[in-house]
């Protein structure tokens, strides 16, 4: 999901050298659904996994403000943009929830940022796809808010107390994201013939990414197993997937549009099937190759780079007036 | 006394943009009384460059939706904290304290206002 890059970098295994009987006591803790604090001891494997994961998470948040941060001067009328400017900005909200979690690891804020300045840490593959119209913005929300949903829900009780408060916190937020992407699609959709090819067009084009979200499949997935013990993943890739795409397909219908995909069809469960999923697009954009990759993290440089002024001023600001005050 | 002014790290080169990465703002904890009659509770944390910046970004952080009518802001650093490897022996004493509680004593019936 928001953390597919995790597959590059299967944790460590739960080394040996991990005294046993803090181990047990450990998991132990996991097993009776308590929750692991910031201080307690944890194994390094699970300390490594959760730090990629929520700052993974965290990146994606912050990366994922920019292909609809730029139709907020371009917003169809005064409200959607006042509600975009508001979803925008809880996107970097989140990324500021996540980054407090994952700092509880012991990880520095500005390390994270410095990671995902770099070009060294990942984020969610669907943030580097264009956004050429502004059906590609009530997409977003409806599609990509809506895959987010359904794998952060579960992540509400994962065993690591800061990450499951704050997934409670963002989730509060995103149904406001997905309805009101539905409600903006759900206009195209009852629009001009010329508004109905665009919200047609912009499925085609987010409904196979946003599949690809909830990651590989669970027979190509690595390290399932083990966050599925320590509770940090409560249901699989496919299972996510699937759920997914059983209370989307409907909500297409609804507005009249059309899944891109022949082989789609409701199996005797009532579940639906999809056709194949093109797993080389996923690696070449999660490698980099993406249509958006090299824009995306120039534009995060650029952004960190113009607020310098800022940042430092704010600091000789609280340096001057600490200094008044002491005076 | 000069306050001590959070230094700011050399220069880091990401291709042809240069710029400075400042050191974290100092880390704050975020208390918010949602509403007149509740006790502040810990939401989170957050960074900034003092105390005033705390409350704002706290404002803009964890009250977007009416979430408080006040917010607290304290720093980290100097919250104390009881150890989670002393927590049986911190604890325990009161564990078989079980007088203390209301339910330890059995009354008669007949007597219905107690
Ligand atoms: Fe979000
Ligand atoms: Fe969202």
């Amino acid at each position: 999901m928001y953390t597919q890059g995790l597959l590059e970098a299967p944790p460590k295994a739960a080394s040996a050298v991990e005294d046993s009987e803090r181990m047990a006591h450990f998991q132990a803790r996991i097993d009776a659904e308590e929750k692991i604090e910031p201080k307690d001891w944890m194994p390094e494997a699970y300390r490594q996994t959760l730090i990629r994961q929520i700052s993974q998470h965290a990146h994606s948040e912050i990366v994922g403000m920019l292909p609809e941060g730029h139709w907020i001067s371009r917003a169809p009328s005064l409200l959607r943009k006042s509600i975009l400017i508001a979803k925008v900005q809880d996107e970097g909200g989140h990324g500021a929830y996540l980054y407090s979690a994952a700092e509880t690891l012991g990880i520095a804020r500005s390390e994270l940022i410095e990671q995902l300045l770099s070009g060294r840490a990942k984020y969610s593959s669907i943030f580097n796809y264009p956004t050429p119209t502004w059906a590609d913005v009530a997409a977003i929300g409806w599609l990509v808010d809506g895959a987010a949903i359904m794998n952060q829900v579960p992540l509400c009780r994962c065993s690591y107390g800061p990450y499951a408060r704050a997934m409670v916190r963002v989730c509060k937020e995103e149904s406001f994201h997905q309805r009101q992407g539905y409600h903006a699609m759900l206009s195209l959709a009852r629009g001009t013939p010329a508004q109905q090819r665009m919200a047609q067009d912009a499925l085609n084009r987010w409904w196979w990414p946003a599949l690809m979200m909830f990651g590989p499949p669970d027979t190509a997935s690595q390290h399932t197993a083990l966050s599925v013990r320590w509770k940090i993943k409560r249901f699989t890739n496919d299972e996510l997937r699937q759920k997914f795409v059983d209370f989307t397909v409907p909500q297409a219908q609804f507005l009249g549009l059309t899944v891109p995909d022949a082989q789609l069809h409701q199996d005797e469960d009532g579940h639906y099937q999809t056709g194949p999923l093109d797993w080389s697009e996923f690696n070449a954009v999660l490698k980099g190759n993406g249509p958006c990759n090299a824009e995306r993290i120039a534009e995060r440089r650029e952004a960190h780079a113009a607020g310098a002024w800022v940042r430092e001023a704010a600091i000789a600001h609280a340096a001057k007036r600490a200094a008044r005050a002491v005076a | 006394m000069r306050p001590s002014v959070p230094r700011v790290q050399s220069l880091k080169v990401y291709g042809a943009i240069a710029m400075t990465l400042p050191q974290d703002w100092a880390l704050y904890e975020v208390f918010v009384r949602a509403k007149r009659g509740l006790d502040h509770k810990h939401v989170g944390s957050l960074h900034a460059a003092d105390a005033a910046m705390a409350i704002e970004h706290a404002r803009d952080l964890y009250t977007r939706r009416q979430e408080g009518v006040s917010l607290w802001v304290v720093k980290s650093a100097d919250i104390v904290a009881s150890a989670p490897e002393d927590a049986a022996a911190f604890f325990d004493p009161a564990e078989d304290k079980i007088y203390r509680h209301p339910t330890f004593y059995d009354i008669p019936k007949d007597v219905e206002t107690l």
